[in-house]
């Protein structure tokens, strides 16, 4: 089983988890079957048929876009990491931020 | 031996002429072996201390180039970071006001430093975060046409001036660069110095450093609000590693431990992400834009925290 941590905004889909177990041999198996289990998310984390624009996921911290994409090998009990595309520097999303 | 005879200083014209031809130093005590060289490119030495300065300035020349800012005229911008003091800098110097829009709950701090640099401040609605500033400064700009907006997140001048900058000034310096890591924001830095050095080293690796928000600073209510600021082409990047704020602290503790430098936050993470990537290769020089120093963080609540994630996760750091 892969761990799959959900951001805020996607609690509600996932009856308010912070984390929720899939299972798959690569990335994309793994959100089809996230997505199956929780069919609200599915029109959340996709555009036609790909990942959205506005969709991070990472594997062990990377951006599965630098590594492999859907494709990326998953081993069992690994991490995957699902989060908003966020504008580092911008204004005003912490109280320091640079 | 004798020393050789002191050379005549340099004197410059303006603070403007000292943005840029930072420091390059090699980080030997970080690096986990001999034969990977790490190299930090210390930005916090620009003149208001951060890489934005020469952000800024070339956001400014190139508006001024263009005839689209021109004396009358008033700068406009959504920022309460080192953006903003760099541009209210270069605003004084050149003679534009200066207004920042910026989300009410940002700290005493750096409005102070802003106001102290001669901003404008406006503040948006602290429950909007980064949107509602943006929102507000789209507003502001669309009602008033003296206003001109540089918007850093879509100004091709911003990744220029680090591929005529940064990015040229490393390739000059060094023979030889295989890796160069720097924190994601508007992806200025990635873009234009990843660029240049590409060209100088055709298999160069670009490695992003990205910070990993805290529940609470994530205030979206769908992912479709997410954002991709229009300079940056993820396609562009080798690596993309997520950075945990204990990560970054964790960086920054190291940084001055063992090297004497006191970077900021992004910093940190940066050194991370090398520290990471050094420990995949066999040998090369890896390049760290460190984009300021840990100056104005001092007031920030993690520096004695037992648990630094849960201090540090109410803010996005970079």
């Amino acid at each position: 089983m892969t761990r799959v941590r959900i951001p805020p905004m996607l609690r509600a889909e996932v009856g308010g988890a912070r984390e929720v177990e899939a299972q798959g041999e690569t990335v994309g198996e793994v959100i089809e079957d996230l997505v199956e289990r929780y069919p609200a998310l599915r029109a959340q984390l996709y555009r036609d048929g790909d990942l959205g624009e506005f969709v991070n996921v990472y594997l062990g911290g990377e951006d599965v876009r630098t590594l492999e994409g859907l494709d990326t090998p998953v081993r069992d009990g690994s991490t995957l990491i699902l989060l908003p595309a966020m504008a580092g520097g911008s204004p005003g999303v912490g109280r320091y931020e640079a | 031996m004798r020393p050789d005879p002191v050379a005549a200083p340099r004197i410059a014209p303006s603070v403007l002429d000292l943005i840029g031809s930072t420091p390059l130093v090699e980080l030997r005590r970080l690096s986990p072996k001999p034969s990977v060289r790490l190299y930090a490119k210390l930005e916090g030495q620009n003149p208001t201390g951060s890489i934005k300065d020469r952000v800024a300035k070339a956001m400014i020349d190139a508006a001024e180039a263009s005839g689209e800012l021109e004396p009358g005229r008033r700068l406009l911008e959504p920022t309460s970071g080192n953006t903003g003091i760099a541009l209210a800098l270069v605003a004084r110097l050149r003679g534009y006001p200066l207004t920042c829009v910026l989300p009410a709950n940002v700290t005493e701090e750096r409005r102070r430093l802003l106001r102290l640099y001669g901003a404008e401040i406006v503040e948006s609605p602290a429950e909007e975060g980064s949107n509602g500033a943006v929102r507000l400064a789209l507003e502001l700009a669309a009602h008033d046409p003296s206003f001109y907006m540089p918007f850093q997140y879509g100004n091709e001048a911003n990744p220029r001036a680090h591929y005529e900058g940064t990015g040229a000034e490393i390739a000059t310096a060094l023979d030889r660069v295989d890796v160069l890591v720097a924190g994601l924001g508007t992806g200025g830095t990635l873009m234009g110095a990843g660029a240049r050095l590409r060209e100088s080293f055709p298999d160069l690796v670009v490695a992003a450093a990205e910070p990993m928000p805290g529940d609470e600073v994530m205030g979206l209510r769908s992912l479709a609000d997410g954002y991709v600021p229009p300079i940056l082409d993820v396609a562009k990047l080798d690596r993309k590693l997520l950075v945990t704020n204990a990560e970054s602290a964790a960086g920054v503790r190291l940084l001055l431990e063992r090297e004497g430098i006191f970077g900021g936050v992004s910093s940190g993470g940066v050194v991370h992400a090398a520290l990471r990537l050094a420990a995949e290769l066999d040998e090369g020089a890896i390049v760290c834009i460190l984009a300021d120093g840990g100056w104005k963080y001092l007031s920030a609540g993690f520096w004695e925290a037992d648990d630094v994630e849960r201090e540090m996760g109410r803010s996005v750091w970079w």
